[in-house]
């Protein structure tokens, strides 16, 4: 038998995070098809060929499938699920909604945000905010898993998998797709970026939170993260929060800034190579697992910090 | 229309918790606990509609021990109008059982919409409301920001990878909590006081004919490799510097 991979994408480009499942899939040792489940997908299709280790492509495309609501997709994947030992999803905000509503469809208890695989039933995930690492082994006959994608490195590329074009399921009309606000940006994705500069509370604005964090990330090249503080106060969008409940990222560098580090930022970031935080209290926990401190007014240091990498 | 709203009791997020030494897990022992963050801003929100008009009664469900009747208190006092208690003694009920527990009450309850949080803070699953959803044949709306009651449909919006989505549920539906949906209230202590003589009812895994048992096998629990505490730096000239040797610039 072998392993399903639901693609993450949005019907233009297929993300990262499906190369991210496949390594952590491949460690399953099982033949691996991927589902890219859109609407007017087959550019997706395409780049998911392109992955390398794939067998074969399967591309549903159809109406049902626009916007990857929850039901529709459920009802594909289980439509599959026969020929398939394990089905795997990145743990994205779309992975994390259809895997376990595919898992109780199949009478699995799924396993959430794998981190390691340790054997083919047997996995390392995070729980309580990433404060203590589990080894779960599964005794159903099937595996629905979730992939931490900041944990696995990125699949190579240079493969020739075949296309297999399948049915799009039928809408049931349980849902329907009224709209969405998506960010527009220039800037790297947070969860794939090589360098994110947060910023928290201590920003005090939405405008200041632009003025002083948005230069240092333009010279760094990086993403922006923030914490919930800034996002629940109006200075950053919902999709920029880092944390236990947020995105978990995993970058070359992380610049905290203006960030207390409580438990629960910390799990979002404590696993990026180099940390820098720049807080003004020279006792806040951030500085606990920062590589690099500076103990200053965020304000004089982060445009001084900008203008000295300009040189 | 009736809500339904499950809660968990979990160790409180402001506590750091403790991995035992011997791996067989976290060390529960006089540790503070509370009702999971995303559960009571379930309350909440559930408690807004009835406030709004949009429903006529709140019911907090939990499944756990004796003490768990504490966080249906908790929620009884925020404003819930009855509580029911699955109880068991067993020392985990995974998302899946938790979500056949679920189906089993709402056989009986009948809510038009059940708000769940969407995820419990101890085991950081993410699971329950979306296999609640499959196990009804019911549509979902995971990670709320928006909730808003129409004619026989809930709008819901969405905190997604890329912003904010909004989907339009046929009720019944289910519906799962983020942050931003609102702030909890605290119960005044006149509502903790009249909580206690608000009915809460128990049942039992077995009465409900569920299999609780679960699905998978911890087999050790351990401390996450540390990160010990850099160096604090005077400047920022400093501060590249070091950069540039990591190589990270
Ligand atoms: C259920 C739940 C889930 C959560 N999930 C997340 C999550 O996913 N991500 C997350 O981030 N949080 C999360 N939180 C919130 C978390 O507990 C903290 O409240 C939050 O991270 C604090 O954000 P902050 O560090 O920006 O703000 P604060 O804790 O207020 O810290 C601000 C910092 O800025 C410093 N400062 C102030 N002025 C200056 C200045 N001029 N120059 C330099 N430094 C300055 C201060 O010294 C302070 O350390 C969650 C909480 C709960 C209950």
């Amino acid at each position: 038998m072998a392993t399903l991979i639901i693609a993450e994408h949005d019907d233009v480009h297929l993300n990262e995070a499906t190369a991210k499942a496949l390594s952590a899939a491949q460690a399953l040792g099982k033949p691996i098809d991927i589902l890219v489940a859109g609407h007017q997908a087959k550019a997706v299709a395409d780049a998911a060929a392109q992955l390398a280790g794939v067998r074969t492509v399967l591309l549903a495309d159809g109406e049902s499938l626009a916007n990857r609501r929850a039901e529709p997709l459920a009802d594909l994947v289980l439509s599959l699920a026969d020929k398939y030992e394990a089905i795997v999803a990145p743990a994205t905000s779309a992975g994390k909604n259809v895997a376990p509503r595919v898992a109780a469809l199949l009478d699995v208890m799924q396993v959430s945000e794998i981190t390691k695989v340790v054997a083919p039933d047997t996995f390392e995930r995070p729980i309580y905010a990433g404060n203590a690492i589990e080894t779960v082994q599964t005794s159903d006959k099937k595996l629905v898993l979730t992939v931490r994608i900041a944990a696995f490195p990125a699949a190579a590329t240079g493969g020739n998998a075949a296309i297999e074009t399948i049915a799009a399921p039928a809408d049931a009309g349980l849902s329907r797709f009224v709209g969405a606000e998506l960010s527009v940006s220039d800037r790297p994705e947070l969860a794939s970026a090589r360098v994110i500069v947060s910023g928290g509370r201590a920003l005090g604005s939405a405008d200041k939170f632009q003025e002083v964090i948005a230069p240092l990330a333009d010279q760094l090249k990086a993403a922006i993260g923030a914490s919930r503080a800034a996002v629940d106060a109006g200075y950053a969008p919902n999709d920029w929060q880092v944390g236990q409940t947020g995105k978990v990222v995993a970058p070359e560098l992380y610049i905290a800034v203006g960030i207390s580090g409580a438990i629960q930022h910390l799990a979002g970031m404590k696993d990026s190579k180099v940390i820098v935080a720049i807080n003004k209290d020279g006792d806040a926990p951030i500085f606990q697992v920062a590589d690099y401190g500076l103990v200053d007014d965020l304000f004089t240091v982060v445009p001084a910090l900008t203008k000295a990498l300009a040189n | 229309m009736k809500i339904l709203v499950p809660v968990k009791r979990v160790v409180d997020t402001n506590v750091k918790i403790r991995v035992k030494a011997d791996g067989t897990g976290v060390d529960l022992a006089n540790v503070k606990m509370s009702m999971n963050p995303f559960d009571e801003i379930a309350v909440e929100e559930a408690l807004r509609l009835k406030e709004a008009g949009k429903a006529t009664e709140v019911v907090v469900v939990s499944i756990g021990s004796d003490k768990s009747a504490e966080t249906l208190r908790t929620g009884l006092a925020m404003g819930a109008d009855r509580a029911v208690l699955v109880k068991t003694d067993a020392a985990s009920v995974e998302p899946l059982a938790v979500a056949k527990l679920l189906k089993a009450v709402i056989a009986t309850e009948q809510p038009g919409l059940v708000i769940l949080g969407k995820q419990a803070i101890d085991d950081d699953s993410n699971q329950t409301g979306q296999m609640l959803a499959a196990l009804l044949g019911w549509p979902q709306a995971t990670f709320a920001s928006k909730v808003v009651i129409g004619d026989g449909t809930v709008d819901v919006t969405r905190e997604i990878d890329g912003g904010l989505e909004t989907l339009q549920l046929k009720l019944p539906a289910i519906v799962t909590t983020d942050l931003r949906l609102n702030e909890p209230r605290y119960a005044s202590l006149p509502n903790i006081m009249k909580a206690k003589k608000k009915p809460l009812d128990e049942t039992t895994p077995e009465a409900l004919g569920v299999d609780a048992a679960p699905r998978l096998t911890v087999l050790k629990t351990v401390e996450p490799t540390g990160r010990t505490a850099g160096v604090k730096l005077g400047s920022v000239d400093e501060l590249v510097a070091k950069l540039k040797q990591a190589g990270v610039l």
